[in-house]
Formats: C-alpha cells, sequence, structure tokens
C-alpha cells in the first residue's frame, strides 16, 4: 500500500520532469533556431517562401473573419446603444474593442489553427520520412534550413495579419454601423479617433499581436521537430500545437492587457 | 516564374499590413502630420477643467475649429491653463469672446466651445480669453440641488 503510493508519487515526478524537459529543449531549440547564421545563399528565397505559405494564405481567412467580426460588432453596439440614444458610440466601441482585444487574439487563434498547425505537420513529416536526419547527414543544419525561415516568417507575418484584420473589421463595423443602421458618419468617425490613440492602443495591440506571433510559431515549429514519428505523433503534435498555441494566447492576453491597460 | 508570382504575392502581402497601419494611424486614431503653421495657439484659464484633455475639439457654432494641445496647472493662481491650436484661417476671434467647457450630452466627451464677441479687435497668435466658463460637474449640481431643497424645507 505505501509503495502503491510511492509509485503514483513517481508517476507525478516522471510526468513534471518530462515537461520541464520539453520546455527546456524548446528554449534551446528556439535559441539556436534564432541565433544560428545561416550558412547558405539563397536564404531571403527560403524565407520568403515561408511567408507566402504562412502569412498570404492566411489572408483569406483573416479578412472574412475581421469583416464578420467587425459587423457583428457594429450590430450588437447599435442595438445595446440605441437605448441610451448614444448610438454615435459605436464607432469608438467597434475600433478600441477590436485594436486593443479582438484584433490580436482572434487573428492569433486563427493563425493557430491555419497556419501553425500545418506548420507543425509539415516539420512532423519531414521527421517522419527522415528528411531531418538525411539534411543532418548532408551536413545542412536542418534548424537552419527548415526551422529558422518558418519561425521568421511566422513573427513577421502575425502583426501584418493583425494590422489588416483590425482594418477590416472597423471597415466592416462602418458598413454595418453607417451604411446599414444609418449613424451619422460624422460622430462615428469622431468618437472613434478622439478614444483611439495610436502609440497606447493601437502601438500595443501591435506590441500583443508580435508576442503573440513569437509564442505560436515556436510552439508550432517546435511540436514539428519534436513530434513522435509516427503518423499517430504527428496528430497528435498538431493537436498540442492548436491547443497549447490558443491557451498561450489567451492567457498571455490577459497578463499583457494587465500590464498595458489596466492598473495592477 | 512561379518564384516571381510568390515574390510578388509576399510584397503585396507586406504592403498591404504596412497600409493597414498606416490606415489605421491616420483614420481610426486621428494621427496626422503635424503641419507646422496652418495653427496658431491661443490660451484660456478655467477653474476647473473637468475632464478636458489633449486632442479635446475645440468648436465654433458647433463647427470644429481646432484642438486642445495640453492642458496643465498654473502652479501660482491654481488655475487649469489649456493652450489650444485654433485652425489659421479662423483668425478672427473677437478677444472678448467666451470659451466654456461643455459636453456633448449627457455623458459625452468635454470640449470647447468659443461664443462670439463684440469687439473690433481680434485674438492674436499666444493672447488668452478673458472670459471663460468653467466645466460643469455633475456631482456638484447635484451637491448644490440637495442642499437648495434641504435649506428651503427648514
Amino acid at each position: 500500500m505505501k509503495l502503491d503510493v510511492l509509485d503514483r508519487l513517481a508517476q507525478l515526478g516522471q510526468i513534471g520532469l518530462g515537461y520541464l524537459q520539453s520546455l527546456g529543449r524548446s528554449g534551446i531549440f528556439l535559441f539556436l533556431a534564432i541565433f544560428s547564421r545561416a550558412g547558405f545563399s539563397n536564404r531571403g528565397l527560403l524565407l520568403i517562401q515561408q511567408l507566402y505559405n504562412v502569412g498570404v494564405l492566411s489572408l483569406i481567412i483573416v479578412t472574412v473573419s475581421g469583416l464578420f467580426i467587425g459587423m457583428v460588432l457594429g450590430l450588437q453596439g447599435y442595438s445595446i446603444l440605441i437605448r441610451y440614444g448614444s448610438e454615435g458610440a459605436v464607432g469608438q466601441l467597434v475600433a478600441l474593442s477590436l485594436v486593443r482585444e479582438l484584433g490580436p487574439v482572434v487573428t492569433a487563434l486563427l493563425f493557430a489553427g491555419r497556419a501553425g498547425s500545418a506548420l507543425t505537420a509539415e516539420i512532423g513529416l519531414m521527421k517522419v520520412t527522415e528528411q531531418l536526419s538525411s539534411m543532418e547527414m548532408i551536413g545542412v543544419d536542418p534548424l537552419k534550413r527548415i526551422v529558422a525561415p518558418r519561425f521568421w516568417a511566422g513573427v513577421i507575418s502575425l502583426p501584418l495579419l493583425t494590422a489588416i484584420f483590425n482594418l477590416v473589421g472597423i471597415l466592416g463595423g462602418v458598413m454595418v454601423g453607417v451604411d446599414w443602421l444609418g449613424i451619422y458618419e460624422g460622430s462615428f468617425w469622431t468618437g472613434m479617433q478622439q478614444s483611439v490613440d495610436f502609440v497606447n492602443d493601437v502601438g500595443n495591440g501591435m506590441v500583443k499581436s508580435l508576442v503573440f506571433g513569437i509564442v505560436v510559431t515556436w510552439i508550432a515549429v517546435f511540436q514539428g521537430y519534436d513530434a513522435i514519428p509516427t503518423s499517430e505523433g504527428i496528430g497528435r503534435a498538431t493537436t498540442r500545437t492548436v491547443v497549447y498555441s490558443s491557451l498561450a494566447v489567451l492567457g498571455l492576453d490577459f497578463i499583457l492587457t494587465a500590464v498595458m491597460f489596466g492598473e495592477l | 516564374m512561379r518564384m516571381r508570382t510568390l515574390e510578388i504575392s509576399v510584397g503585396a502581402f507586406m504592403l498591404a499590413g504596412v497600409l493597414a497601419l498606416v490606415a489605421m494611424a491616420i483614420k481610426v486614431s486621428g494621427l496626422s502630420p503635424k503641419s507646422g503653421g496652418e495653427t496658431y495657439e491661443l490660451h484660456a484659464y478655467f477653474d476647473n477643467a473637468g475632464s478636458l484633455k489633449s486632442r479635446s475639439k475645440i468648436s465654433m457654432a458647433g463647427v470644429t475649429i481646432g484642438k486642445v494641445e495640453k492642458v496643465t496647472l498654473d502652479k501660482n493662481t491654481y488655475m487649469a491653463k489649456v493652450v489650444m491650436d485654433i485652425d489659421q484661417r479662423i483668425d478672427n476671434i473677437p478677444i472678448d469672446s467666451t470659451a466654456a467647457i461643455v459636453t456633448a450630452g449627457l455623458l459625452g466627451e468635454q470640449y470647447i466651445s468659443i461664443s462670439i464677441g463684440g469687439d473690433e479687435e481680434y485674438l492674436r497668435n499666444g493672447e488668452r480669453f478673458e472670459d471663460t466658463q468653467s466645466a460643469l460637474i455633475l456631482e456638484e449640481l447635484i451637491g448644490k440641488f440637495l442642499l437648495g431643497t434641504v435649506n428651503k424645507g427648514e
């Protein structure tokens, strides 16, 4: 009986150590991927290829979701604010909620689902088919050749996608609020411009999305690189990418908001 | 050729992202490149500036003619000193005009409303409004109202 309890305790310890180990591995992995001097000439081309895969191909889902989220915000804001006769504040509501919170967070979640899972699956499959080890055999470091371009592409793309998401969302809000529901255009835009500060609101939103970009891409490439090289392992790694990055984004968002906007 | 279309689309994507950021800066946060010489400065002292802050609007007859540059406390008079940037084209504000802090709607933003005086002389750059009217503080008003009714009842 006593042994049983000790066994359980040991199991718990094993799990904890496993997590710590993988955290440490991912830290070393990130460090090596970032600070390795890429020693081949077509580095730019690799980055562009990945920017296309990660950024350009995510554009459609990001713009469409941004448009609908902006429209819904406009509609909901209008239906509530009209009761108090202050429907002019809809612009303010839409812009602030998009720029500060929804833009960075929703884009990062979409990005994790659209691009992060693809990155994990791609790198994981390379590992299964032993492309990574054959690269090492011929003296090419897969961290430089495969991981680094993908990581940078993710970090560059997410803030750009967030900016596009925000703008499209606000335009969606304008479309619903001003064009369909007939809010006076002047008070809509002035309210927005008076309440949104470029550095504090737009700038902080961009900082958030940069942080999310680093975290989501890091999780995605590491999970792919660290996947158990079986078809089941890739499936698990992809799931983990989406789950971990969503949790990380939502948790970090609270911390960043508390630091940037809160009085904590 | 495939690489070329790839490069073009990535370039377009990056350009779109940067343009979106610029558009947000100008259209959404109202950040405009400050072009010198187009505005001139006027000052006003208020007993209470309420929630007036920089970039609050200044209006005349309901039309925005400028914005508040900054609100500071004048240490000597204990009054709020408001520096305003007025559109250069509106150069005929009489010196006996009144600057009042008013509220847009019941709970809206506070802004400065300028009522025109009758003097022939106009305010120049750096001069101040002699006649000002402070912000209306809702709590004070309610306090006075309550006090007034209580006194009447006695």
